[in-house]
């Protein structure tokens, strides 16, 4: 593997304890070029890995908290008219950085998520009618609270397919929550944490990721795997072709990770509930297949 | 909190209530216009209040309303009918109960018994009419619920509309076949596929034992198919299409009647010339009467019917049913060359009192002279010298009918002419009698029958002549012979060829000839091929395929289901099953797998190679290293490269047969 990469799954799992599996979910995200959607209940450290992911990767950072006032201006930012120059000037906003943290993403209305669309699927935007590109790399990382509190504008369908992967934290394990009380803060470790990886090294290992080898075999899997949530009774539509690429890119970059130069079926199985789950709606509440009934019904052709 | 989901009643959702009751309507919508009134209002009445209540959420009636309810069905149904069994009482039961049943009707339970019943309910509506248009009807009503009853066992929510019908669609499209093959090798109860009960119908129209002057013009105007006829080989010309019917010979001064005679041996008959050999379909008449082309053959006679002293062939009952019979007739024949003074005399009777002026004409052209041949010359040359006209719409006529017909109206229909034409015979001393039956025969442009339908009804004379015996006279030919070419349809609408000239094809009465056609060909088929498949036709059917007895076709039915659903679940079975492996390290690794799992270490379904191998190596930690080393093979080998290197394979194959050992 990599020495830096490996520095960097080694790093990350320093500040948040226990947490291999959605670390290196998240890590793989970002090499498959995708957004992150980081979703669990308040208190369960979203933020952190976040913050550390930013830290790790070496990438500059901004940080929206999403509020139900925020507005579109809030994150993409606004022209002022100067009065010593007599002209417009814009000031950008927080939109402009290489990893933007989307705070608790779902209290905004639903007005200012929508101007995140165009800079997730676009890297670029339009404001006052001009077009402005965005850093690269760019990254959004959005945290979320489960839909069923209070105050919250849920994500629509076609905001959530922008998110490569949605992952959950879950609770820590006894030992790993014993260690969080009794060592120093996580945010002071944060700090005192060094990038692991340069942004130049960061676009050089996306475009290893693209090189990592897909055998006929393994698009066989995927396609079944699609196949199979689109024939599902109990779902609303199956997964789209952009979910079916999706899916090979996790897959690589996953495989990546592992240190291998290609991709086999069980590295689709990892990302398979991460790049699917939010993609998938159930014909009526609560009768879904979980992604490891859809992985226990496909045969690995 | 939720409640416990055992608590709750399976409640049906709205959507699914609406569309009951809209099958519910489509179902029993004939039968609400042939019910009592009371009866429909009733069950209308239900259906509103069940929609009422089911908006407002009203509560459910008591169990002593609907108890009450229920008694009053009863008694309604018996002070409307006077009974509760039989075809009609039955059926308004079986209605009204449905109608109750959505009273209580709250959960899918009910919903299930009410869609059964709708089932069963269906099938009511062949004891009122077995026509197309039925059939056709009633598939869609059977689509329709069957696309409730998939609804109704969908938990959670309605289907959409059209995927339920979709669903139900394919449920008795599915089942198509199995009907057929039921249909074509069950075994037959003999008599036809619908038998009515005794009080079905009402009484039909067609020709009788009497006939009053008017009676035939009646029938004249209808266009209802009184049978078909298919000819084995020739085919008479027009003019000896004579359908015997009723024969009439005892006269009241006004109406021809046969009253019973006692019996007597058959007359003798010598049939000559050519003979026809048809096979005709009788619709129901409700009479005796059969219909046969003079004369029919006495040797050869269709099942349980006989030849009356009068040459009409006859049923032993009524025929209520449609019915199929062959027969034989010969046009030339010397009929009864012998006639005792008794019948003579019989066929000489005219009531006292009557027609004197008709009486007197005859007798002087008997004491005229010149034989029997001669008076009935004079009496068609009358009929056709002087003004006598042929109409559809004659004159009422008062006491002496033909008196006032031959020397003061002179406008007549086939019956004023045969009539008047016996009255003048047997004046005249020449014994006759009148023969009622069809003339003519349409053939259908689209199948090989012939049809003779109502408007065809015509009446005409014999006379009996020494040394001929019976001699048929239509004195309506001599007036009108055209009514002996072409059929009276055809001859009221004069205007016909005028109007092809202009119109050419798009005439309007061409099309709506050929529409007849096509749906008397459509009809004839229904009639013939699925109505009348009982127990004779499906003998000759099994015959012909070789299972003429019980036991083979009752074989071949099994056989032949059997063989069908083993078919179908091979076919579906062979989509299931995966494609046989042409890749070879894939062929490698199902060599390894299988063999593991003989030793009771079988690869679970989306199980991965490396995740199998892990878990082996867990559980029979002896295997670890060469069950670890084959899924790397196997890894390396098919998902490394586009196709496997044969190092790749090398590998492989020595890594499974490490395994063996």
């Amino acid at each position: 593997m990599n020495p830096h990469l490996q520095d960097a799954v080694a790093s990350l799992s320093r500040i948040v304890l226990g947490k291999d599996r959605q670390l290196r979910l998240a890590l793989s995200c970002l090499l498959a070029r995708g957004h992150l959607l980081v979703e669990d209940l308040p208190g369960m450290g979203k933020t952190t890995v976040a913050l550390a992911l930013a830290r790790v990767l070496g990438l500059t950072h901004h940080r929206v908290q999403f509020t139900s006032d925020l507005l579109p201006a809030d994150i993409l930012g606004v022209s002022i008219y100067e009065t010593a120059s007599g002209n417009f000037r814009f000031h950008p906003g927080p939109v402009f950085t290489q990893l933007l943290l989307a705070d608790e993403i779902n209290r905004a209305s639903p007005k200012t998520q929508s101007a995140l669309l165009e800079a997730m699927a676009e890297e670029q935007v339009s404001i006052d009618g001009q077009t402005r590109a965005l850093p690269q790399p760019f990254f959004v990382v959005a945290t979320q609270n489960p839909s069923d509190q209070v105050g919250v504008f849920a994500l629509p369908e076609s905001q959530l397919d922008r998110f490569l992967m949605r992952i959950s934290m879950g609770y820590p394990a006894a030992a790993a929550e014993r260690a969080l009380l009794t060592e120093p803060e996580r945010r002071d470790l944060l700090l005192g944490l060094a990038p692991s990886l340069t942004p130049e090294a960061l676009i050089e290992l996306q475009r290893e990721v693209q090189q990592v080898r897909t055998a006929p075999a393994l698009i066989d899997y995927i396609l079944a795997l699609v196949h199979h949530t689109r024939a599902h009774p109990a779902l609303q539509h199956g997964l789209s072709p952009r979910a079916a690429l999706a899916l090979r890119h996790a897959a690589q970059a996953w495989a990546l990770i592992d240190g291998r130069g290609s991709v086999i079926p069980e590295d689709v199985q990892a990302v398979f509930a991460a790049v699917a789950t939010h993609r998938l709606q159930a014909r009526s509440a609560g009768t879904a297949p979980s992604a490891q009934d859809i992985l226990a019904a496909v045969a690995i052709p | 909190m939720k409640k416990p989901a055992a608590s709750r009643i399976d409640a049906l959702p709205q959507r699914s209530l609406w569309r009951l009751l809209g099958v519910m309507l489509l179902v029993i919508a004939p039968h609400l216009l042939r019910l009592p009134p009371w009866e429909s209002a009733a069950v209308l009445a239900l259906g509103v209040w069940r929609v009422v209540a089911t908006r407002r959420q009203w509560p459910a009636p008591h169990a002593a309303i609907k108890a009450g309810l229920t008694i009053l069905a009863f008694v309604g149904v018996y002070a409307s009918f006077g009974r509760v069994w039989g075809q009609h009482p039955g059926v308004a039961l079986l209605v009204i109960m449905l109608g109750l049943k959505l009273t209580e009707l709250r959960a899918r339970r009910d919903v299930v018994v009410t869609v059964f019943l709708l089932y069963f309910l269906l099938l009511t509506h062949f004891l009122f009419s077995q026509e197309l248009w039925t059939l056709f009807y009633l598939l869609a009503c059977t689509i329709a619920v069957t696309a409730v009853l998939a609804d109704t066992h969908h938990a959670g929510g309605a289907l959409p509309a059209r995927l339920a019908l979709r669903i139900g669609g394919r449920l008795i499209a599915q089942s198509l076949p199995l009907m057929l093959l039921m249909f074509l090798l069950c075994p037959r109860i003999p008599g036809p596929l619908w038998t009515l009960p005794d009080d079905a119908g009402a009484a039909r129209s067609g020709l009788s034992e009497t006939m009053s002057p008017g009676d035939v013009a009646r029938l004249a105007s209808s266009d209802e198919v009184a049978f078909r006829v298919r000819f084995e080989g020739a085919i008479p010309p027009a003019a000896d299409r004579y359908w015997r019917g009723p024969v009439l010979w005892a006269f009241d001064g006004r109406s021809w009647s046969a009253p019973p005679q006692p019996f007597t041996a058959n007359p003798p008959l010598q049939l000559e010339g050519p003979g026809y050999r048809y096979e005709t379909t009788l619709e129901p008449s409700r009479t005796p009467w059969l219909f046969a082309l003079d004369y029919a053959d006495a040797s050869a006679l269709p099942e349980r019917t006989r030849l009356s002293s009068d040459y009409e062939l006859m049923s032993w009952k009524p025929v209520n049913e449609r019915l199929r019979y062959v027969a034989q007739s010969q046009p030339r024949h010397r009929a009864q060359p012998d006639l005792s003074d008794r019948e003579r005399r019989r066929l000489l009777t005219l009531p006292a009192g009557y027609n004197a002026r008709a009486r007197a004409l005859a007798q002087s052209w008997q004491q005229a002279g010149g034989g029997d041949r001669a008076i009935v010359d004079r009496a068609l040359a009358m009929f056709r010298d002087e003004a006598f006209f042929y109409t559809l719409e004659p004159p009422r006529l008062g006491r002496d009918s033909v008196d006032e017909f031959l020397f003061q109206t002179r406008r007549g229909f086939c019956e004023h002419y045969a009539s008047s034409f016996v009255v003048l015979m047997r004046a005249a001393g020449l014994p006759a009698r009148v023969v009622t039956g069809y003339l003519g025969a349409e053939k259908n442009p689209f199948g090989d029958h012939y049809v003779v339908r109502q408007s065809d009804a015509h009446a005409w004379a014999e006379v009996w002549i020494a040394g001929f015996g019976w001699t048929r006279i239509d004195p309506t030919a001599t007036v009108s012979p055209a009514r002996v070419e072409q059929s009276l349809g055809a001859l009221g609408s004069g205007t016909r060829q005028a109007r092809e000239g202009l119109f050419g094809a798009l005439d309007w009465q061409t099309l709506r000839y050929q529409a007849r056609s096509v749906y008397d060909w459509i009809d004839a088929q229904w009639n013939g091929l699925v109505l009348g498949y009982g127990t004779d036709l499906q003998r000759d059917l099994l015959d012909r395929i070789g299972l003429g007895n019980w036991r083979d076709m009752l074989l071949a039915l099994t056989g032949t289901i059997t063989a069908t659903l083993l078919l179908i679940g091979g076919l579906m079975m062979r989509k299931r099953r995966p494609a046989a492996p042409t890749d070879a390290a894939l062929r490698l690794w199902r060599q390894a797998t299988r063999q593991l799992q003989a030793q009771g270490l079988p690869q679970n379904r989306g199980e991965g190679p490396r995740d199998f191998a892990d878990r082996v190596a867990r559980e029979r930690p002896a295997l670890a290293a060469p069950v670890r080393a084959l899924a790397r093979a196997y890894l390396q080998a098919r998902y490394e490269a586009v196709e496997p290197t044969s190092e790749a394979l090398r590998e492989l194959r020595l890594a499974v047969d490490a395994l063996k050992r």
